[in-house]
């Protein structure tokens, strides 16, 4: 069977990110003035072929320990649901 | 070559190329012309590092930094063969992309974040010798500074406040930023590294990653040669213990 697993990679709370705040700085200067703190991560969507969804959990989750995030600097955190042919490339706005 | 220079050892020196990898040539050309000394690519996907006497991994943008700096090339075929040659204690020098594989790879702690300003730093900096009991600051004095060039855009260096700790108690910060003078202030900081720091070494002191360029250092006519004495460090180490 096959799973959808999405790994989202964060810095760790309370690290410095760069990224979000310059991304908050624009958005401000925009005018989007009462957006505050911004932090900028990462999104994977992986497709998991798998018996169950435990093991697809355990497969992406090791994925996503040993190669999408670096423990040192990021967390991330992952959602694994059945995998559907259609609309599973990413949510249809 | 270098007066009175080095060749003649037998030493050979190993350049470890991956994709991507873009300062290769400049180190290749620092051994070879420069030192004297015998000099070879490695191909990523080599696994053997036994005919070599010291391993550089250079600088350049392996796997194009997709996901992150060295996340790629830690898990190429060489890198198995990185890790014996650095437990069998020979030099090892990651310049720089090749810092950021070592952190990745797990043979130095920490990890090379974005630059503080998200600003890619190119210029020439000031370095203190903070360490100079490993291969490649051998022939420097404690505290000596050495001018030389930054290209980067993550080499912010991080690691956790006890690691940080462990690094300082142990002496494996090998270089900090500084100003002309040698003082490690915030101002004379490229990149917002955590106490200045631009280069540190492993427990054993062979594995050395630094984010500035010595193989752009090594000629007076391209601007300064604050590199070469990092470089032949190594070689006269090899000299002297290996």
């Amino acid at each position: 069977m096959k799973w959808r697993a999405e790994v989202r990679v964060w810095l760790k709370e309370g690290a410095f990110d760069p990224q979000g705040q310059a991304i908050q700085q624009a958005l401000s200067r925009l005018g989007w003035d009462r957006i505050g703190e911004v932090r900028a991560g990462k999104a994977f969507l992986l497709q998991v072929e798998a018996p169950d969804e435990g093991e697809a959990r355990r497969l992406a989750e090791e994925a996503a320990r040993k190669l999408l995030a670096n423990p040192v600097l990021e967390s991330f955190s992952l959602e694994v649901e059945p995998y559907l042919a259609s609309g599973s490339g990413g949510e249809a706005v | 070559m270098l007066p009175g220079g080095v060749s003649g050892l037998g030493l050979k020196a190993a350049v470890v190329v991956f994709p991507g990898s873009n300062c290769d040539v400049d180190i290749y050309h620092a051994f070879l012309d420069i030192l004297g000394v015998e000099v070879r690519y490695v191909w990523h996907e080599e696994e053997d590092l036994s005919p070599f006497d010291l391993a550089v991994l250079p600088g350049g943008f392996s796997y194009g930094d997709y996901l992150r700096p060295g996340a790629l090339a830690r898990f190429s075929p060489v890198m198995e063969a990185v890790r014996e040659f650095a437990s069998s204690g020979k030099p090892v020098l990651g310049i720089c992309n090749g810092f950021q594989i070592l952190c990745e790879a797990g043979l130095l702690p920490g990890a090379l974040r974005k630059n503080a300003d998200l600003r890619f730093r190119c210029r020439w900096v000031w370095v203190r010798v903070e360490q100079v009991n490993t291969p490649f600051t051998c022939l420097c004095l404690p505290g000596e500074v050495l001018r030389l060039p930054i290209a980067h855009g993550d080499g912010n260096y991080y690691a956790p406040d006890p690691v940080l700790g462990e690094l300082e108690a142990e002496g494996r910060v090998v270089f900090r930023y500084c100003d002309a003078n040698g003082d490690a202030i915030p101002e004379a900081n490229p990149n917002g590294s955590l106490r200045n720091i631009a280069g540190i070494s492993n427990p054993a002191g062979n594995v050395v990653g630094l984010m500035p360029h010595p193989e752009r250092a090594m000629e007076e006519l391209l601007g300064g040669t604050g590199g070469r004495k990092l470089l032949l460090g190594a070689l006269t180490w090899l000299r002297e213990f290996a």
